[in-house]
């Protein structure tokens, strides 16, 4: 077993960082290149600051940074969300709500009230991952030792992954992440040196791909926006997340579904599953035996059955292959404008 | 009875300073001069602390001390060290350093090298009865403690024979550590005519209180002071005295308010000796706050039970017989004393006309366990309740009528002695909530709903003792006429502090604006009653404030005799004076009046003389009044020959979704039998209070030690999931039955206990309802085995594992 920090609950020292603009942001990320850490609502951050299980030396604060706030129309009929825009801001935003409230819904479902007033977009995109082995700070592969403790005989291991498991079985957390998926979102990057823009389904990086992090981004980039496309507002749309709790609760399973229909028939489908897989996983195989189809009972009956295929259970987990396929169903039978 | 102030709301004096800030808890005090300490806490499970290598740690800026178990004394037996150099589970406290700043204390903690020697860990209460199963500590493979004796490990192992005697699933029963038994269990298993044999497991949680326990100690002219956070007040102090190596009188005790406690902090506990020992050393006043992650570790937990229950019936439904074997999981200290609370609950409210109880209580080397509201008896009512829901379904009879049938009543016996309980209402409880909730009707239309949930209901029941005797009151009246109301009891939130104090007032017929109560600080002067624990206070403070309004009662009428003339008995108390009855003004003196007199002649009056019944404590408490008015002190010599209990009955409807496992708790109503309302507001809040508690309990707690490394899985508050405001229904309802207790004389017992067990238990059985009858036989039930269960797929966990996260 690694050592643990000796001291738990109480942060290291650090330079706090508060960065009036966004280009001065970036300008200290980039001098201190793996040393600095980002924080906007800080919910996720300030556990593993107390836990000592990460020491930045340099924190840099965005919540100074006007310009990553707000969302904003586009002309083809999407938004642009700013990363440091809040989870209750988003909930209650009425452009989202009209067009997308796949995300509003899912951002509503984050946390606690509490922690939606100050947790922004941004960090609940790029939160890591709640492992409980990996949160206690444990050399695990991801923390950049060379064990798994979740994936044993004995693990205890009820809300880790059934899809993706490569050395690391950690789940994915972010309810939104699981709707901007669906929502071909893009991530909307940037460093001192430039912008570069990554479909949201990139954007969530696997173990297989970076057993490190949780997203494409690299230490010295900031995630300044996400841009919703026109081609899904208002589309009918169905958002269900379950937990052992209503609030302060990550999903054990999650679904986001956005269905575009034209006549009786599906003419465009995106679902996607949250929390059994390290990134939001989107069932492409099911989504291609809808299109083009009627939504009927027998149709949904028999994709809902395969909505658990090529799952890989571990010692606790399960019952997430029933969750899925029972999700899958009403996500079809409930998809709405 | 009519009283004035008993069964009426009223405002806690200490409320306005609770919802505007300005109450201070033990984190809140600062001394000049006070540093900071924090404590090194065991990595590992079992391990021995080979070497300390504090040199870098100990010359950091700021650093100003260290001491190690070599500098506290070492606790005898079983029970918990201040510090070790054997931790025996992850979180155990090795060390403490102090430093100007809290930071660099932390600093200096993370600088330390230190050398374990791992040793071999258990985590399995069943798993450690295995012949050649690693011990949890190095004296012994368990503890029993038995109610408030020193407690000494031993080894008690099983044989390979009793393991392979029974089926998977099924509870070995090997020698037990403590058993009783009442009549003969093979006579009531033959007059039964359905028999149920079910193994089950209660994980059990840890009690998260919201304040993280917090300590302060200075030393001042021989004397140490400490701040502390507790649940009782003059109870702690011969505790902590021992703790310090001091005597009673060399200690001041400071607890004005706490954060939760739930039974944790109940009694004073050894890491309340670390700032002081360090603040002897460095001679500084230290502060020790507890992080969140170290109130998890050393607040304690609820100990768990792998458990096994045979249970005869009639095919009337009433129980004949209970075998029960209990292994309880002592943590790896002594623990606490669930085996006998559970047993006792058990016996009592099913009435087994043959019971017996077997058990064993081995050592884990998971935080340490304690008491938590219904230790032992809330364990056994989430397992048992849905077992009569099982055999009610198996006899076609109704949930209510098997609970009435196996009712317990006034004078029936509990414990191995049988003693007779006082007063219990069970029936009427149970009758008078199933009207309230209209029960019936809401069975009619449980169900599957239209969106394809399930609506159902669960009742649930619990008991406890609910008060003690032979302790202390006092009080003084001072020449303005108002009424100083010491009391000992401390503040853990529930107000009855302030409520009991209110029988003193109504004995002595003042108006409650006249009241002045004196509490939190030991310097206040503060008689000696048990700890706030137990559901005992309403009952036991009700009772010596009786006592001492009673003394004060006396002694005005005495003084007004002889000023006025006539017997004592000629004068009655009324709205400030004490008059000689059917006399006019004439014949009155204020009771500002009297204590002026009460100085003059002093001796008794005045508190320059003890009643030689009084407890030691409480003749030093009496020093802080004596002399300054009329002084009423006794000892509460009530007679209690007999056992008081309190029961309560919950009712719940909820909505669960078997496709998610979802649960939406629709409504909820409790139904206290705690004698005379003394409080209802408060009832009330103890009512819902501990409903949600009990949900908690129930379904969203988790409680789990990995098996590779001993690390808990559930420490914060996001991984152990309490339940939450948007997880309860935003009204729940509350009743009492509000029928007196003869043994105390206004009738009141306390509550707080069986008010979580019953809400607990209901939302159990209504979860299995929903499901049809699928009986878990695992407590909580979570999501993961309701989707499981539902969907036809077996759980993960098996039948007896305690840690399945």
């Amino acid at each position: 077993m690694a050592r643990i920090s000796n001291a738990r609950d109480m942060m290291p020292r650090f330079d706090l960082v508060q960065a009036a603009d966004l280009q001065s942001a970036l300008d200290i990320l980039a001098a201190h290149e793996n040393a600095a850490w980002v924080i906007g609502g800080g919910q996720d951050s300030f556990d593993w600051f107390k836990d000592r299980a990460k020491q930045p030396e340099v924190v840099v604060d965005l919540n100074a940074v006007e310009e990553l706030r707000g969302v904003r129309e586009q002309e083809d009929g999407g938004l642009e969300i700013g990363s440091l825009t809040t989870l209750a801001e988003l909930q209650d935003d009425p452009m989202v709500n009209e067009r997308f409230s796949l995300l509003s819904s899912a951002a509503g479902r984050v946390a606690s009230p509490q922690i939606r007033n100050v947790g922004t977009l941004g960090g609940n995109l790029c939160q890591d991952t709640r492992c409980w082995y990996y949160r206690q700070g444990l050399n695990c592969y991801r923390a950049g030792g060379n064990t798994c403790y979740a994936n044993t005989p004995e693990g205890l291991n009820r809300e880790h992954c059934v899809y993706g498991a490569s050395r690391c079985v950690a789940v994915s957390p972010s309810d939104t992440a699981t709707a901007l998926v669906a929502l071909d979102a893009v991530m909307l990057v940037q460093s001192a040196t430039g912008r570069r823009e990554i479909p949201a389904r990139e954007f969530f990086v696997g173990p297989s791909q970076n057993i490190r992090g949780m997203t494409a981004l690299d230490p010295a980039e900031v995630l300044v926006a996400v841009r919703l496309p026109g081609q899904w507002a208002g589309a009918k749309f169905y958002f269900e997340k379950v937990a052992d709790r209503n609030t302060w609760d990550f999903a054990l399973v999650s679904v986001a579904a956005a269905v575009k229909e034209s006549g009786n028939t599906v003419e465009d489908i995106r679902l996607v599953f949250g929390a059994v897989e390290c990134v939001p996983r989107r069932l492409d195989v099911i989504e291609q035996r809808l299109k083009g189809n009627e939504l009927t009972e027998q149709l949904i009956s028999e994709v809902a059955a395969s909505a658990s295929d090529g799952a890989v259970t571990l010692n606790y987990n399960h019952f997430k292959l029933p969750l899925m396929q029972n999700l899958l169903q009403r996500a079809l039978h409930r998809v709405e404008s | 009875m009519a009283y004035k102030l008993i069964g009426k709301n009223f405002t806690p004096p200490d409320v306005r300073a609770k919802v505007t800030g300005k109450a201070r808890y033990a984190e809140d005090f600062r001394l000049d001069g006070m540093v900071f300490c924090k404590m090194l806490s065991s990595p590992y499970p079992h391990a021995r602390v080979v070497d300390i290598d504090a040199s870098e740690a100990l010359s950091m800026p700021g650093v100003l001390g260290m001491i190690t178990a070599d500098d506290v004394p070492a606790q005898n037996g079983a029970h918990e060290q201040i510090l070790s150099n054997e931790p025996l589970h992850v979180g155990a406290p090795i060390l403490a350093i102090a430093a100007e700043t809290e930071e660099q204390a932390a600093d200096a903690v993370d600088k330390l090298n230190i050398s374990y020697e791992q040793l071999p860990f258990q985590l399995d209460p069943l798993e450690a009865l295995r012949p050649g199963s690693a011990p949890a500590r190095s004296d012994g493979n368990a503890t029993l403690l038995e109610y408030r004796q020193p407690a000494a490990a031993s080894y008690h192992y099983w044989s390979e024979e009793d393991f392979n005697a029974v089926s998977e699933g099924e509870l070995p029963q090997g020698a037990s550590m403590k058993d009783w038994a009442v009549g003969d269990i093979e006579t009531g298993f033959a007059e039964s005519d359905y028999i149920m044999d079910e193994s089950f497991v209660v994980a059990a949680n840890s009690h998260h209180s919201m304040e993280p326990r917090s300590t302060l100690a200075t030393w001042e002219a021989g004397k140490c002071h400490v701040y502390g956070s507790t649940q009782s007040q003059a109870w702690v102090n011969a505790g902590l005295a021992q703790y310090l190596g001091i005597e009673q009188q060399d200690l001041v005790y400071i607890a004005p308010f706490c954060g939760g406690g739930f039974g944790s902090k109940g009694s004073a506990y050894p890491s309340m000796a670390i700032p002081a020992y360090l603040s002897k050393k460095i001679n500084r006043p230290v502060m020790h706050r507890f992080t969140r992650t170290e109130e998890y570790y050393l607040g304690r937990a609820r100990s768990s039970f792998q458990a096994r229950a045979k249970i005869g019936f009639t095919n009337e439904g009433k129980i004949k017989a209970i075998d029960l074997y209990l292994i309880k999981d002592a943590g790896p200290n002594e623990g606490f004393s669930d085996i006998d609370g559970a047993s006792a609950c058990v016996n009592l409210i099913y009435s087994p006309d043959h019971f017996r109880l077997r058990a064993v209580s081995p050592n884990t080397n998971t935080p340490p366990r304690g008491p938590q509201r219904g230790p032992g008896h809330n364990q056994m009512v989430v397992s048992f309740e849905p077992l009569l829901d099982k055999a009610a379904a198996h006899l076609g009879i109704s949930r209510l009528a098997i609970r009435k049938i196996n009712a317990a009543q006034t004078g029936s016996g509990v414990g191995p002695n049988q003693t007779e309980i006082s007063s219990l209402y069970q029936l009427e409880a149970l009758e008078k909530g199933a009207i309230e909730f209209d029960l019936a009707e809401r069975e009619a239309v449980s169900g599957p709903t239209e969106d394809g949930k399930v609506r159902a209901v669960g009742v649930g029941q619990a008991y406890h003792p609910a008060g003690f005797n032979g302790f202390d009151g006092m009080l003084r009246i001072d020449t303005e006429g108002k009424v100083h109301i010491h009391t000992g009891v401390g503040n853990l939130g529930t107000y009855s502090y302030a409520g009991t104090a209110r029988v003193a007032a109504e004995v002595l017929g003042v108006d409650w604006n006249d009241v002045i109560i004196h509490r939190g600080d030991s310097r206040e002067g503060l008689p000696l009653i048990i700890g706030q624990f137990g559901s005992n206070t309403s009952f036991t403070a009700s009772r010596t404030h009786f006592a001492a309004g009673t003394d004060a009662a006396d002694k005005i009428k005495e003084i007004a005799a002889i000023d006025l003339g006539g017997e004592a008995s000629d004068y009655t108390l009324a709205n400030g004076q004490v008059s000689r009855n059917g006399s006019g003004n004439d014949q009155s003196l204020s009771l500002g009046e009297v204590a002026a007199r009460a100085i003059e002649i002093g001796g008794k009056y005045s508190g320059q003389v003890a009643p030689e019944n009084i407890l030691p404590p409480t003749v030093a408490a009496l020093k802080a009044v004596e002399g300054l008015g009329l002084v009423g002190i006794a000892n509460d010599a009530l007679s209690k020959e007999q056992e008081v209990g309190a029961y309560a009955a919950g009712f719940v409807e909820i909505e669960l979704d078997p496709k998610t496992g979802q649960i939406e708790i629709l409504d909820y109503l409790g139904v206290a039998d705690c004698g005379t309302v003394m409080h209802p507001q408060s009832l009330a809040t103890q009512i819902k209070g501990a409903a949600v508690m009990g949900f908690g309990m129930a379904v969203t707690e988790g409680i789990a030690y990995d098996p590779q490394n001993g690390l808990a899985a559930n420490v914060g508050l996001y991984q152990a999931k309490p339940p939450s405001y948007l997880d309860v229904p935003s009204v729940m309802r509350a009743d009492a039955l509000n029928l007196p207790d003869p043994q105390n004389p206004v009738g009141i017992k306390g509550i707080g206990e069986p008010v979580l067990g019953c809400a607990a238990s209901a939302l159990i059985c209504a979860v299995s309802e929903a499901l049809g009858g699928y009986y878990f036989k695992r407590t909580p039930v979570r999501t993961d085995m309701i989707v499981n269960a539902a969907a036809g797929m077996k759980l993960s966990q098996s039948p007896l594992q305690k840690h399945s996260q």
